[in-house]
């Protein structure tokens, strides 16, 4: 399957063929979720949309590990084999203006003039969990668009930021020489989530024992195609490029071993957590709205009076955007 | 959601490799609320408007010192308009004589900001720029 789109280069996906500027816009759509029109809506209706196969990799890890750098090197290498390859980079924005200086870009800088490489740069607008509300519905427009392999870099992350595993098809965790030591590879979070690890900067003192540490950890955490097999760890240099064709040819393994059953099923599970995510939005709009009539106002106000504690008081409103829901 | 951050480009364009003003203007769009898709020095014109198109951004700002703003804008002009985005919007900033400004406006380079502008002026220009109304950050005033 992936071969057969492999060779074919820029252009070889059916569908509606879209001009990049369009296709640019469209991803501002999705970002800022706006209904989308029904000729380019890319993912619209999931269920009777035509199957895509775009693989999705994501890149996560501490600040400053190499997570673009390595992007970088991945495009490169998927783009010998012809590929086309998106780029999904999220930074932080401020929690205070809600502005951003998205820098991702500049380790990847080879691919600005390759048709065959689109990379869009996310402010992480609010979310906490290391990616931007919007990527799900951006890696949507991608896979409609035709690429073969989304990377979706998160914002560099701490000990608990894992929402990336919800969207990759393999998440890589990039961690460096003097990360931390045997205790902090068995902590749970972030280390949980790894399909491979790489330890990037692998030509810096501390490298071998990182890989060690990461090495003796048992098998299996999440064992999402990988069964219960050792997380694979690969030393790479991203700014050489050391390492980085090893890492693309595991995610071709797994990708290649990836059954039909298997893909509907990861599907299936994507539209699920979509509705969920939307309900859970169409409530909060719903509550911000409620909130601001003046039954609901009142609600808040009494709650800053009652005894009773914010825990009533929120019961209570909840009650009341339900009823509101229900007119 | 009609409050989504409005989203600019900044950086630089051929050899000219000094980017530390084009960081401190890119963190003071931050502070007043923009996304800043910020590409560092080193860009050909081309690679600015591709760019430009793929991160769907409302302006691009580039810095100057080495004295290429005239044929870099003239560039990118040509290259943005081959790409279908004639209305893009552009500023500039750096050490630009001011006889150049005039032509460079010609070029759709509405603001240029020269060396002593102070940040809140250069964040009302691009206010003015991209449509946006300085107060509606609350900080940018």
């Amino acid at each position: 399957m992936t071969a057969g789109r492999a060779g074919a280069g820029a252009h070889d996906h059916s569908g509606p063929e879209v001009s990049r500027r369009t296709l640019a816009r469209l991803l501002s759509a999705a970002e800022r979720n706006e209904k989308l029109d029904a000729v380019a809506a890319p993912g619209g209706d999931a269920a009777t949309a035509p199957e895509r196969d775009s693989w999705t990799i994501g890149l996560t890890g501490p600040p400053g590990a190499g997570k673009s750098s390595l992007a970088d090197g991945l495009v490169a290498e998927l783009r010998r084999a012809g590929e086309r390859v998106a780029v999904l980079a999220v930074d932080p924005s401020s929690p205070f203006s809600g502005g951003a200086v998205l820098g991702d870009r500049i380790r990847m800088g080879d691919h600005a003039l390759d048709p065959g490489v689109l990379i869009r740069s996310l402010g992480s607008r609010g979310s906490g969990g290391g990616l931007s509300p919007a990527v799900e519905r951006m890696a949507a427009v991608l896979e409609e668009a035709g690429f073969d392999w989304i990377l979706v870099e998160t914002v560099g992350v701490g000990q608990v930021e894992v929402d990336v595993m919800g969207i990759a098809d393999t998440t890589v965790v990039v961690v460096t020489p003097g990360w931390g030591d045997v205790v902090q590879a068995n902590k749970a979070g972030l280390l949980e989530i790894a399909d491979l690890f790489a330890v990037n900067k692998a030509d810096l003192t501390g490298a071998t024992g990182v890989a060690d540490d990461l090495r003796e950890l048992p098998g299996g955490g999440r064992a999402r195609g990988a069964e219960a097999a050792p997380i694979p760890v690969l030393r790479t240099v991203a700014t050489t490029g050391e390492g980085v064709p090893e890492l693309v040819a595991k995610v071709r393994e797994w990708r290649n071993a990836a059954t039909d059953e298997a893909r509907a099923a990861r599907r299936r599970e994507r539209r699920r957590r979509e509705a969920v995510r939307r309900a859970r939005e169409l409530l909060s709009r719903a509550l911000d709205a409620h909130a601001e009539t003046p039954a609901g106002t009142a609600l808040v106000e009494d709650a800053a009076e009652s005894a009773e504690g914010p825990d009533q008081a929120a019961q209570a409103l909840v009650r009341s955007v339900a009823a509101s829901l229900d007119r | 959601m009609s409050d989504a951050p409005t989203r600019l480009l900044v950086g630089k364009a051929g050899i000219d490799k000094h980017d530390r003003g084009a960081i401190v203007v890119s963190r003071a769009l931050r502070d007043a609320g923009y996304e800043i898709v910020y590409v560092g020095p080193g860009h050909q014109a081309e690679e600015i408007a591709r760019v430009a198109v793929d991160e769907d951004v409302a302006a691009i700002g580039l810095s100057f010192l080495s004295g290429a703003h005239n044929e870099i804008f003239s560039d990118l002009r040509a290259a943005l308009d081959e790409l279908g985005a004639r209305e893009m919007v552009l500023f500039a900033g750096g050490t630009i004589p001011s006889e150049d400004i005039a032509s460079l406006r010609e070029l759709g380079v509405l603001e240029t900001f020269t060396p002593g502008t102070p940040l809140a002026q250069i964040v009302e220009g691009v206010d003015r720029l991209v449509g946006r109304s300085t107060d509606r950050s609350g900080r940018a005033a």
